[in-house]
């Protein structure tokens, strides 16, 4: 069974994932387009009797998903972009708690209670937080529905190997989608968390799990610590698939499901002769910013493509370093930019380009 | 023949940093003293909010997690979910149990959570210096009701062991007061059947304590006590509300 | 011999404990405490305490650490 191939939707493969991964507690709210994980694991958890409850917000939902974590127990919230608004209080407490939060955020349409059509308009809210403080999400975008189980099982080990709040971001598109998947032994190691879980003061000290800090010499000093453990991040778990960039004079950069549409672009433009190549992050926290500047020394444009009002794109300007050209593809909301689309755009922006040569 | 120690729960060398006067001292030893006598400590977590009541974590040696302002409930719940075999409790000012927190903390008892819920009303918000709060008493003066709370702005003060008591999943709800020895036992009985009625498994059991602070009201810990006795016990009568131990 | 030992560490000079002995056996003391209001002390020449513990049970700070009987 496990190592069967299988017609899944991507909310659902999400949420399989999440058991296989030993996700023992499930606290969520329904919004679309995720609600059927929500559906899904109101049964699956009840037949393995584990943790589950309807929350009366997303509000709760997450600081539920902090309590059970705080005593070394897997668990998760999903949810979508207005509501996940709702959490980013609770998600900067979380990283200052240092705990293994796991959040899946299934984008749609904003600003505000916007439509359930997919976007990919929560990138900056993921990556730059909108919580306050100075904090860093792991942050994890698949692109295919394997990828929302292979990163499923990840975002769990990230979130209890690094104690840092991640966060699978997909989208509509994705989230409804079905495709042929395995889901597979979840290939990740349990990690200790004995040294700091709240499991009862036996045999020990009292531990404390707070973000208060009155002590200023204290807190800079978690806060030193903090980013310490972020370069760690950065350091051993940047991922990214590039292809075809050996040779390449563009780069088409995306995120999530965007990457499929520019995969495709990418071999209709090399039929026509161009020498066009594509990176997409996988991880958007750490960001593969080395790669792109180390790319940058040979690539003359990049054109990132997504569903907002160029987000991801400032990421790529920062790495980039002004070393090459920047471009943009985007549609604030709603039909995902077709590979036709993208074509017609990308070769006007590069013969824009190679005109002002 | 020793009558009186200082609780084991409690860390060595606890020193309170209340007010002087200030009635969480006493709630915070009478938490202690029944985790000790309920050899409850070695299984304890407990969620404590933000607001005065936070400091409960420095003195109490247990495991303690901080909950965002508000939300103790919530994650009291997610930690009884997870590990349901353990003592849950949360501790939390009247801001944070019924201001912020009341949709946590309404859904926790409607749900019947297997937890215990301690709300120290003051009738304000403390730690901010004394600002007006769900529970402040109309005609009550605080910095943001300068002339005195008042409907027309302001609306009304919340009844929190009440409100706790209309939610199904509610096993017990009561008021206590610490404001002289009888209240003060009274209320070390009533902590009592709130812990027991999780261990029970019956749902949530839930302490509201009527608390002074001094330094807000503007008036000695004597003062304050007599305010308790007089101006507050008027509008939040002591009793149970709720036990549904003694059903019919 | 029923007595109490005071931690005056801890007193925080709120005089509750005064008003609750019913013997009147606590009372300000001359030592100060950094504010410069008075601690207080038990004072007890005639072996009146009856070891009741009222004056732990109110003290909000544990200040009286111990009550013997």
């Amino acid at each position: 069974m496990e190592n069967e191939k299988v017609l899944v939707k991507g909310n659902y493969a999400i949420a399989q994932a999440a058991l296989n991964a030993g996700c023992e507690c499930y606290f969520g709210y329904p919004i679309t387009p995720q609600t059927e994980i929500g559906e899904y694991l109101s049964g699956e958890m009840y037949k393995r009797n584990l943790a589950y409850v309807c929350a009366e917000s997303e509000l709760a939902a997450i600081n539920m998903v902090i309590g059970a974590v705080s005593t070394g127990i897997k668990a998760m919230t999903t949810s979508s972009s207005c509501a996940v608004a709702l959490m980013q209080e609770s998600l900067s407490y979380a990283c200052a708690d240092q705990i293994p939060v796991v959040l899946v955020n299934v984008m749609r349409a904003g600003p505000g209670l916007g439509y359930i059509y997919p976007a990919q308009g929560d990138y900056n809210q993921s990556i730059y937080g909108g919580g306050n403080g100075d904090y860093k999400l792991t942050v994890l975008a698949p692109s295919t529905v394997q990828e929302c189980i292979d990163l499923t099982y990840r975002a769990f080990y990230l979130a209890q190997k690094y104690r840092n709040p991640t966060v699978l971001l997909a989208d509509g598109l994705l989230g409804q989608m079905m495709e042929p998947a395995v889901f597979g032994p979840n290939p990740y190691p349990e990690v200790d968390n004995s040294e700091w879980a709240l499991t009862g003061a036996k045999g020990r000290d009292a531990r404390l799990i707070k973000s208060l800090g009155p002590n200023e010499d204290e807190q800079i000093k978690l806060i030193y610590n903090l980013f310490e453990k972020y370069k760690q991040i950065e350091d051993n778990e940047t991922d990214w698939e590039e292809i075809n960039t050996e040779d390449a004079d563009v780069v088409l950069v995306a995120f999530g499901s965007m990457t499929r549409n520019i995969k495709a672009t990418m071999n209709v433009l090399r039929e026509q002769g161009l020498k066009v190549g594509i990176l997409r992050p996988i991880t958007l926290y750490p960001f593969p910013n080395k790669r792109l500047n180390e790319l940058a020394d040979k690539v003359k444009d990049f054109i990132v493509v997504e569903m907002n009002m160029g987000q991801m794109v400032n990421s790529v300007k920062l790495a980039v370093n002004g070393k090459a050209r920047i471009n943009l593809i985007n549609r604030p909301v709603g039909q995902w930019l077709s590979v036709e689309e993208i074509t017609t755009e990308a070769k006007k922006i590069l013969e824009a380009s190679y005109a002002s040569v | 023949m020793q009558v009186f120690k200082i609780p084991e729960s409690m860390k060595k060398d606890a020193k309170f940093t209340y007010c002087p006067g200030c009635d969480h001292g006493i709630a915070n030893r009478l938490v202690a003293e029944l985790i000790d006598e309920m050899d409850l400590k070695e299984k304890t977590i407990c969620a404590t909010s933000i607001g005065c009541s936070v400091f409960l974590y420095d003195f109490l040696n247990v495991d303690c997690i901080e909950a965002p302002h508000g939300r103790a409930m919530a994650v009291a719940t997610g930690a009884k979910r997870a590990r349901p075999d353990h003592f849950v409790f949360t501790y939390q000012g009247d801001g944070d149990f019924a201001s912020i927190g009341i949709a946590e903390s309404t859904h926790a008892a409607l749900r019947g959570e297997n937890i215990t819920g301690i709300c120290i009303n003051n009738t304000t918000y403390g730690m901010t210096g004394g600002q007006m709060g769900p529970t402040t008493i109309l005609g009550q003066k605080t910095t943001t009701s300068p002339m005195g709370r008042f409907v027309g702005t302001y609306g009304y003060p919340i009844h929190i062991a009440e409100h706790m008591a209309l939610c199904d999943g509610t096993a017990y709800s009561t008021r206590v007061a610490l404001d002289t020895v009888a209240h003060i036992k009274q209320a070390k009985q009533a902590l009592k059947k709130a812990f027991q009625v999780q261990l029970d498994g019956l749902g949530v059991g839930f302490v509201e304590i009527l608390a002074t602070c001094p330094t807000n009201w503007k008036m000695t810990p004597d003062e304050s006590h007599e305010r308790v006795r007089t101006e507050m016990m008027e509008i939040y009568p002591l009793g149970v509300y709720k036990d549904i131990t003694k059903a019919e | 011999m029923a007595h109490i030992i005071i931690d005056e560490n801890k007193c925080k000079s709120c005089y509750i404990c005064i008003g609750t002995c019913p013997k009147g056996l606590i009372k300000k003391s001359n030592t100060t405490n950094k504010l410069g209001e008075n601690l207080v002390e038990f004072v007890d020449k005639n072996k009146e305490c009856i070891g009741c513990a009222m004056c732990a049970v109110r003290c909000p700070d544990m200040a009286i650490v111990e009550v013997h009987k």
